[in-house]
């Protein structure tokens, strides 16, 4: 673990070395000025204190203006190695911290969508948060770390030079002193991961239970949530009491050392100095020395316990750096020429199977031999969402997708819109294949509208245009998306800021500003994915007959309503990830599955 | 009746924006008073000081004794003897005192974790104590701070900085108490030298903490953008967003790094000025030591071991002053989380409470009136009376405030004024049981807990048998969907039911209330993601379902409100129009429009 740990250290410094090397610089002179306070206390005392006191003539007040010049004088150039030290490696933490959180960003925007519908968004923002700190914590001892190496280099220098005897009593106490950091080190290792492991369990679980909490409420549950909390906080407690423990009895030990030193070093020096081997002052110089080392000798067993932290931390920020991110394609790469007008849409033979999601980060905690929370088991379920699809739609055709529940209509969509890779078979927009496309180009030719609608954190305005707004397309996109109405009684207008603590829309509101940011890219194809559940049925049809009136653009809707169904020209009819049935609505109807889906609500209600 | 609690400054208590010109002191005290724990274990906390500061004291007075009295500034004068003797007290001390030291830690963590785990509870359970308003008000993000990463803040000072606030300031005071034996003038000396340092270490620190707040503010638009990045990944691909999140991200990330780089500039600061003071402080005890050595009584061990204690005192008041941050940063966690658990609940149980009789439920609203504490009034002054086994169907437009209605009958709010009676008996007086036993609200959003489908089903009522399980699938006719998923029942729901589609999580909510079997089942929307065909074929199995009891369904499609026996229409918070359909529908109004409307978007 601690190779690992170096071999970390070795890594980051490496990614800024000048930060890392002036404080190391400062560490130097730090531990320098602690060796050379002590011999000027030493000397002070050989040379100003006692001779004052033996018959008080030979001191001149020069040789104590001497004293107190050095004194000062080191402690100057020990506070400024000090200043240097810290202030460059909080530097270097904070600059290793910016480069590896902008190496996730490049990767969380740069990886294709398959990579976040396996991975956990929880644990993606814990990899930019917690994690990151995580794996530099380790960076914050170092050169305090390398200071007390130094430190101890000089130190032993500056006892042999004093006595022999003495310096054995330190070649015996530090060593000792490291072994017993060491195993306090590895001691605290299990705990400590499993508090880390339990702090992030405890706070999924408060995660889950408060976005539930409608539910909670509604099925009573909030004393059985109590338990669930209560439980894993009181796993939590029992890792800390256990780690607080064993720090315990280490914190004594480590305390204690330095002060038998001492008393060790006080015997001996009264035997030398009976033998005129040494002098008193050379006596409180070692004393001293002994006093001022204690603090770095737990620094760097402070050290040696985030190694196993940050290691385990880097090491989760490589499972999202193991991936690798897709090369952009370059102008080279085909382009549509459709020109503006509507787009043709081939799909051919689509069959698509969803990656598995992994679960939790298991393996990092068995990796430290620990197990927190069983979670559970995999779904390995490989069966194709869609199997080997195909239809066309020509341009400025507007087609509907119609199925029942789990069809597969969502993952269509997203095929359709270069979102995700099909397994195999192709989607082809003007006979040029979507899945090679330059993104920003496909993202001009096809617009699609999500089910579930995203706002981000901004204006109306930013939502819609992602960029600098051209007004009266604004405008437009926002008129045909009907949300005109709604977004000029907002007290900012389209300035108005949305998102969680901005303005409250409704859900039929936030799918038309989705659906006006589809509208204002003026795509050649649009893709609705039910994109108007949310909206009542009288605009759902304003809008609908708005996009056949206004706009030049093919549409691929999934639909549940029989209005919006009638309004399409053809139906695409989806039935356990196949294609059950193409053409017109009226002739579709004899197909009897179709039609107990689509009329299924004027049965109901006659 | 509830009125909004509200402090004695007449300022209003919310559970999210906690009162920041609260001292600390104020919060310390309201904080021990909160924790039954921490206050056991104050006597032990002054022993472990006093411990911990003996020990290190000892080395000092070790060298004085030994210098002076053991003749170690002669080597003609050395007195073995004494000097083992003092070696051997010494050691005795430091052995006494790292045992005590290491005794009362022990107890101090146990009875520190005691109190972050009673904290913790205490303020998750008050969370799910907090009405449905509160929840509306309160970003969950807020929430869960209070019972995580605040704790945690808490927990970080505990194990650290709490040992250093017990033992150095004993230090401090021993090192003083040590000198002033010697010498009282030098002492003096030594403290007026210190005590510029204070001051400025202050303040210093105070540009610190401002830093540290911007800081903080920054690290939360970072994880903004980042959690943009990851949660609307599908929509910046497909709007090719990537290079507009890759700025913000950019910048976020840059600010992060530079309001940490200010704080970390005081930061280094600090630490050294109690050094730089501690220096002249031995300087001048060295000249006015030496001088007038006469004068003050001393002896040469004793000036060499207040010198010694000079060099030493900076050591802990500088560690003190580091600390005080990390204080600062705990008190104000603290603070928030006792403002959290001191919240009114707005909604509280009566204790026993009354118990409804089993059986479909009348209901009589009078003069309800409810408003959220942001945004005005959804309901005001509604009146309705319905009798038991009727089948309500509620309509109107998104902020009619159907929904907010359909809370109020199972009490996730209670109304600002006006009352709710379920069978004659107010439901404010019902106790928590029965009125889970008799209302069953199936909400809209059917978020579902990271476990089986079956378990999720078993929430609705755990004590069932799987017979009833089963009973409650076949009564919705809902086995065919069961038999689809990979594993049956046993199939993982997954992080907020996300292996399930929408509509299939509104399915697993519907058994669960079917399981339930209340007096009063309320159905928030709660097929409106299902598909056509099944939620036909569910609207025949919810009519069986309702036999025998009331059922209110807020309905999302015209067929919900032909086939109910009465028709409840909202429009602005008012109970606009209420009857049957075939009466409603010829009476010009919001309903006539409304059934006009779609009965021409569904039936071109």
């Amino acid at each position: 673990m601690l190779g690992l740990g170096v071999r970390l250290v070795y890594r980051m410094y490496r990614m800024h070395p000048v930060a890392a090397s002036i404080a190391v610089v400062g560490s130097l002179i730090t531990a320098l000025g602690i060796v050379g306070s002590t011999i000027v206390i030493g000397r002070v005392t050989d040379s100003v204190v006692l001779p004052a006191f033996d018959d008080g003539s030979t001191v001149t007040s020069s040789d104590v203006l001497w004293g107190v010049a050095a004194v000062i004088a080191i402690a100057v150039v020990r506070s400024a190695g000090t200043v240097m030290r810290r202030y460059y490696a909080g530097m270097t933490t904070q600059q290793v911290e910016r480069s590896l959180r902008e190496r996730l960003s490049r990767y969380y925007l740069g990886l294709p969508m398959e990579f976040h519908q396996r991975s956990m968004a929880g644990r993606l923002i814990a990899h930019a948060d917690n994690d990151t700190m995580m794996a530099t914590h380790v960076l914050d001892p170092v050169p305090f770390t390398l200071g007390v190496v130094f430190l101890m280099v000089f130190a032993a220098i500056s006892l042999v030079a004093v006595d022999l005897l003495v310096a054995s009593v330190a070649l015996l106490i530090f060593p000792a002193m490291y072994v017993i950091n060491r195993i306090y080190t590895s001691q605290v290792e299990r705990p400590t991961a499993a508090v880390q492991a339990s702090v992030g369990r405890v706070s999924a679980i408060a995660h889950e239970s408060f976005d539930g909490a409608l539910v909670v409420k509604t099925l009573g549950r909030a004393h059985d949530e109590e338990v669930r909390f209560g439980s894993a906080s009181a796993r939590l407690r029992s890792f800390r009491v256990q780690v607080g423990n064993i720090r315990a009895v280490f914190e004594a030990v480590l305390d204690a050392m330095p002060s038998l030193g001492i008393a060790a070093v006080v015997l001996i020096g009264a035997h030398r100095i009976r033998a005129g081997a040494m002098t008193p002052g050379e006596l409180v110089q070692v004393t001293s020395l002994f006093t001022l080392l204690s603090f770095p000798m737990r620094v760097f067993g402070y050290f040696l316990e985030m190694v196993p932290l940050s290691v385990v931390s880097h090491r989760r920020l490589q499972t999202v750096w193991s991936e690798s991110l897709p090369e952009i394609p370059t102008a080279a790469e085909p382009r549509i020429s459709g020109g503006d007008g509507p787009a043709r849409l081939q799909v051919a033979d689509l069959t698509y199977t969803y990656p598995t999601v992994a679960r939790l980060d298991d393996a990092d905690e068995a990796s430290l031999g620990v197990t927190v929370a069983p979670g559970p088991t995999d779904v390995n379920d490989n069966r194709p969402t869609l199997t080997e699809v195909s239809f066309e739609v020509a341009e400025g055709e507007i087609v509907a997708i119609v199925g029942g529940t789990g069809a597969g209509k969502s993952t269509l969509c997203s095929l359709i819109a270069g979102l995700i890779e099909p397994s195999s078979g192709t989607v082809e927009i003007d006979g040029v294949s979507v899945a090679g496309l330059d993104p920003t180009h496909r993202t001009g030719q096809v617009a699609l509208v999500f089910q579930e609608s995203f706002l981000f954190a901004d204006s109306i305005a930013e939502n819609i245009a992602l960029g600098e707004p051209d007004h009266r397309r604004l405008r437009h996109a926002i008129e045909i998306a009907a949300a005109a109405g709604f977004v000029d009684e907002l007290p900012d207008g389209v300035y108005s800021v949305v998102g969680e603590r901005g303005v409250t829309l409704s859900g039929g509101q936030r799918q038309r500003i989705a659906l006006a940011r589809a509208l204002y890219r003026r795509p050649r194809l649009i893709v609705l994915d039910d994109a108007t559940s949310a909206v009542d049925p009288i605009i759902e049809q304003q809008i609908l007959a708005a996009l056949r009136s206004e706009l030049d653009v093919t549409a691929v809707i999934v639909a549940q309503r029989l209005s919006t169904i009638e309004l399409a020209d053809r139906v695409v009819y989806l039935d356990g990830g196949t294609v059950a049935e193409v053409g017109i609505h009226s002739e579709l109807l004899s197909h009897p599955g179709y039609r107990a889906l689509v009329e299924a609500y004027q049965e109901a209600a006659v | 009746m509830t009125s909004v609690p509200v402090r004695p400054d007449g300022r209003v208590v919310t559970p999210y924006d906690p009162d920041e010109s609260e001292g600390a002191w104020s919060v310390i005290r309201r904080g021990i008073k909160a924790s039954p724990p921490l206050r056991r274990g104050l006597g032990l906390t002054a022993a472990m000081g006093v411990s911990v500061a003996l020990g290190q004291l000892a080395v000092p007075v070790l060298i004085q004794q030994a210098l002076d009295s053991g003749g170690l500034t002669e080597a003609n004068e050395v007195d073995i003897d004494a000097v083992t003797r003092l070696v051997a007290i010494v050691v005795g001390i430091v052995v006494l005192a790292a045992f005590a030291n290491w005794r009362t830690q022990r107890r101090l963590v146990s009875r520190a974790e005691e109190t972050l785990y009673h904290l913790r509870t205490t303020a998750f359970a008050k969370v799910h104590r907090l009405s449905v308003a509160d929840h509306n008000d309160t970003s969950k993000g807020v929430l869960l701070a209070r019972v995580s990463s605040d704790v945690e803040a808490l927990a970080q000072f505990v194990n650290w900085g709490f040992f250093i606030w017990v033992t150095n300031p004993v230090l401090v005071l021993g090192m003083f108490c040590v000198l002033a034996y010697y010498s009282v003038p030098l002492a003096l000396v030594v403290a007026l030298t210190l005590a510029p340092a204070v001051p400025l270490m202050r303040w210093v620190q105070r540009r610190q903490l401002a830093a540290n707040d911007l800081h903080r503010t920054a690290v939360g638009a970072m994880l903004g953008s980042f959690s943009e990045a990851v949660t609307g990944a599908a929509v910046i691909r497909a709007y090719g967003a990537q290079d507009r999140q890759a700025n913000f991200l950019r910048r976020s990330i840059d600010t992060r790094y530079r309001t940490k780089i200010r704080a970390n500039r005081y930061m280094a600061l600090v630490f050294v000025i109690s050094d730089l003071f501690a220096s002249l402080a031995f300087a001048l005890v060295l000249i006015i030591g030496v001088r007038y050595r006469d004068a003050l009584g001393l002896g040469a061990g004793e000036l060499v071991a207040s010198l010694f204690l000079v060099t030493l005192i900076a050591g802990p008041i500088s560690t003190l002053s580091e600390v005080l941050d990390q204080t600062q940063s705990a008190v104000s966690a603290w603070r928030k989380i006792l403002h959290l658990i001191d919240a009114a609940v707005d909604v509280a149980d009566p204790e026993p409470g009354l118990v409804a009789p089993p059986g479909p439920v009348r209901i009589e609203v009078e003069n309800l009136v409810f408003s959220y504490r942001v945004g005005g009034r959804v309901l005001d002054g509604v009146s309705v009376s319905i009798p038991p086994g009727t089948n309500v169907a509620v309509v109107g437009e998104t902020g009619s405030g159907k929904t907010t209605f359909a809370k109020m009958l199972c009490r996730l709010a209670d109304p600002d004024t006006g009352s709710i009676r379920l069978n004659g008996i107010e439901l404010s007086e019902l106790s928590a049981a029965s009125r889970l036993a008799t209302v069953r609200m199936v909400p809209q959003d059917g978020f579902l807990f990271d476990a089986s489908v079956g378990e999720n089903i078993r929430f609705g009522r755990p004590a069932a048998s799987d017979a009833e399980l089963d009973a409650a699938i076949d009564l919705l006719e809902l086995r065919w969907w069961i038999d689809r998923l990979p594993f049956g029942l046993a199939s993982p729901a997954g992080e907020r039911g996300g292996n399930l589609s929408v509509g299939e999580r509104q399915l697993v909510a519907l058994i669960r209330a079917a399981l339930a079997d209340p007096g009063l089942l309320i159905l928030d929307e709660a097929t409106s993601a299902v598909d056509p065909e099944t939620d036909a074929a569910l609207t025949a199995a919810i009519r069986r379902l309702s036999e025998g009891r009331t059922l209110i369904s807020i309905a999302h499609r015209l067929a919900t409100a032909e086939s109910a026996d009465t028709v409840m229409v909202f429009d602005r918070g008012h109970l606009a129009q209420i009857g049957s359909h075939a009466e409603l529908v010829v009476q010009p109004g919001i309903y006539a429009r409304l059934h006009r409307a779609w009965t021409g978007a569904t039936r071109t």
